[in-house]
């Protein structure tokens, strides 16, 4: 009796487990499917016409580099944005302020607002720099709204690298006579950086292939030219993908661009992650 | 002396720098909200409240009477996420397990990773992958002209909620003390009943809060269930019918509205209602998460 019931045991142990297998290799196999499938078909249009000349032909034919070229400068304007602030905020919060009801609160908001949806953000960029600021739909537009965005994200990923740093790293230099800004500097951030880096530089990724943010606040459907200041429209990868899959007026014929489209966006924004990863390898290893 | 009170100002100097940006920080995120409240509040002006809740037509730009009833997007959004969880959280939650319970931490080493690529993938990417890759499949086995409907919604819902919610449960079930498996496996429970029995009710917490970030994460998407799911107006029967949610509607209608219309401020309206309900749902995931940590200290 007891070894039969220890028997039927094992074999739902066994079953079970093998479930738990089968969930992993569902969803191994799903994301191999969506990278093979865009790898294949993406890769066959990926030239270097594709890579460096503007679209030809409504879309049908020629290359994306004002896609690219666009994405690339947004992008940047994103990180002038969030970049500086969101450290400094984080830096604020987790080693002068004062950990009160009031910063629990701040930080809770803050935490809240890097769920808010990507298309809330487009609206917001759409009241305050189009209309408001009157920048119109332009690259500095969506190059803020995308800004913002990223913001709660690099005060988070600051905080929480911050956070890692021991407490007796900042009290062994405040022993020694160190004020706060020099104790900071030499003790804190040194041993945060590695982290902090990381945490934006993944948060430029994800804003980089965002497209709700900037579908009405600056990215257009087709240019003829690259953006000459900041006042001026651009072409973004991930909007134009969206054009090419949705709004084409040949869907069938934009496929294989769509495709390319694709396959550079992905490698475009998992490059960015995998230098995030690498470089902070890179800096701990120094560290040590 | 002088040297000590120069080192005092740039000590102050340079708190009041971080605090500046802090406050800015904090002011600008703020403004979010109340900006789009206050761009949201006139469209209550021309409509009722009760009509936008609770009325299921939506079409401002008719001719005879514009209609700003936005329950069958709201109805629509749920549907497409509800799915997206059903399907998501088992399998989620079996990986999870797996990684902490059964795999071998090298396993565990590599797949962690991998499965951060996923939720890497732009989701405009995921979109384009739907009409491409999913639609033809779900055209076929159900028998549709079309496969741009809401269970393919769903199902892209589903692989983009996966990474949030295979590393929270993770870390949850890691979080379990030891002496409760322990226990569990000196009194004779083998590693699948200590898993079923033990682990998963002690890391639940944890793991409401991934299915409520996972959620949050679903209601808010744009681009996916704008590209796959057809965006049919109408109220919603089913998973294969063709749905609209509140963020494809703003994507669709953002573009073409003629700024301060009633219906430009509807928009915005549909926009304070997602921001309010992600927001809810965000807090309750922090709530859950809190408390597992918590529980971990």
């Amino acid at each position: 009796m007891r070894h039969r019931l220890m028997k039927k045991k094992n074999v739902i142990q066994f079953f079970g487990f093998f479930a738990l297998r089968g969930c992993l290799y569902l969803v191994l196999a799903v994301l191999l499917l969506f990278l093979y499938d865009i790898g294949k078909k993406g890769g066959g249009a990926v030239s270097w016409e594709f890579l460096t000349k503007a679209p030809r032909k409504g879309m049908t034919e020629g290359g994306i580099f004002p896609a690219i070229f666009g994405t690339f400068l947004v992008t940047l304007i994103t990180a002038i944005m969030a970049i500086p602030l969101g450290t400094f905020a984080a830096i604020y919060l987790n080693e002068y302020a004062r950990q009160t009801r009031l910063t629990r609160l701040i930080r809770l908001s803050i935490r809240n607002l890097s769920g808010v949806p990507s298309i809330v953000y487009g609206l917001f960029g759409v009241i305050l720099f189009v209309n408001i600021f009157k920048f119109g739909t332009s690259l500095l537009s969506a190059g803020l709204t995308l800004g913002l965005m990223t913001l709660p994200w690099t005060i988070t990923a600051g905080e929480e690298a911050l956070k890692t740093v021991p407490n007796s790293y900042r009290e062994g230099a405040l022993a020694l006579g160190a004020t706060k800004w020099q104790s900071i500097r030499t003790n804190v951030l040194p041993y945060a950086l590695p982290g902090m880096l990381t945490g934006t530089v993944l948060g430029l990724a994800r804003a980089a292939g965002e497209t709700a943010p900037i579908m009405f606040t600056g990215a257009a459907f087709s240019l003829p030219f690259l953006p000459k200041s900041l006042k001026d429209q651009f072409m973004a990868l991930p909007y134009h993908l969206y054009v090419m899959a949705t709004q084409h007026h040949d869907i069938l014929k934009a496929r294989p661009l769509a495709y390319g489209t694709a396959l550079v966006l992905i490698v475009f924004v998992l490059g960015i992650n995998m230098a995030a990863i690498i470089l902070r390898y890179r800096l701990r290893r120094k560290r040590r | 002396m002088t040297k000590r009170r120069l080192r005092n100002i740039k000590e102050s100097a340079l708190k009041a720098f971080f605090f500046a940006n802090g406050i800015i920080a904090i002011l600008v995120l703020l403004g979010i909200f109340a900006l789009l409240f206050f761009s949201a509040v006139p469209a209550f002006r021309e409509i009722r409240l009760k009509e936008f809740f609770t009325s299921i037509t939506w079409d401002p730009t008719s001719p005879v009477k514009a209609e700003y009833g936005i329950l069958s997007m709201i109805v629509s959004t749920l549907l497409v996420t509800i799915g997206a969880l059903v399907i998501a959280l088992p399998i989620g939650l079996g990986v999870a397990a797996y990684l902490s319970d059964v795999a071998h931490w090298r396993v565990r080493e590599i797949v962690k990773p991998i499965v951060e690529i996923l939720a890497g993938i732009p989701s405009v990417v995921i979109g384009f992958l739907g009409i491409v890759l999913f639609s033809p499949f779900i055209a076929k086995v159900f028998g549709r002209s079309n496969g741009l409907n809401a269970i393919n919604g769903s199902l892209l819902l589903a692989v983009m909620a996966l990474p949030t919610i295979i590393s929270i449960s993770e870390d949850s079930l890691n979080a379990v003390p030891p002496a409760y498996s322990e226990a569990s496996l000196a009194l004779g429970g083998s590693r699948w009943q200590t898993l079923i029995r033990v682990k998963i009710p002690a890391a639940l917490s944890g793991i409401i809060a991934a299915v409520m970030l996972g959620m949050g994460r679903a209601i808010g998407e744009t681009m996916t269930v704008l590209m796959a799911t057809g965006n049919a107006r109408a109220f919603p029967h089913g998973l294969l019918d063709s749905v609209r949610t509140m963020t494809s509607n703003i994507a669709i209608e953002l573009g073409e509205v003629p700024y301060y219309t009633p219906h430009y401020y509807a928009l915005f309206a549909i926009g304070l209602v997602l921001f309010i309900m992600t927001f809810c749902v965000n807090l309750v995931a922090d709530i859950f998460l809190k408390k597992y940590q918590e529980r971990e200290l």
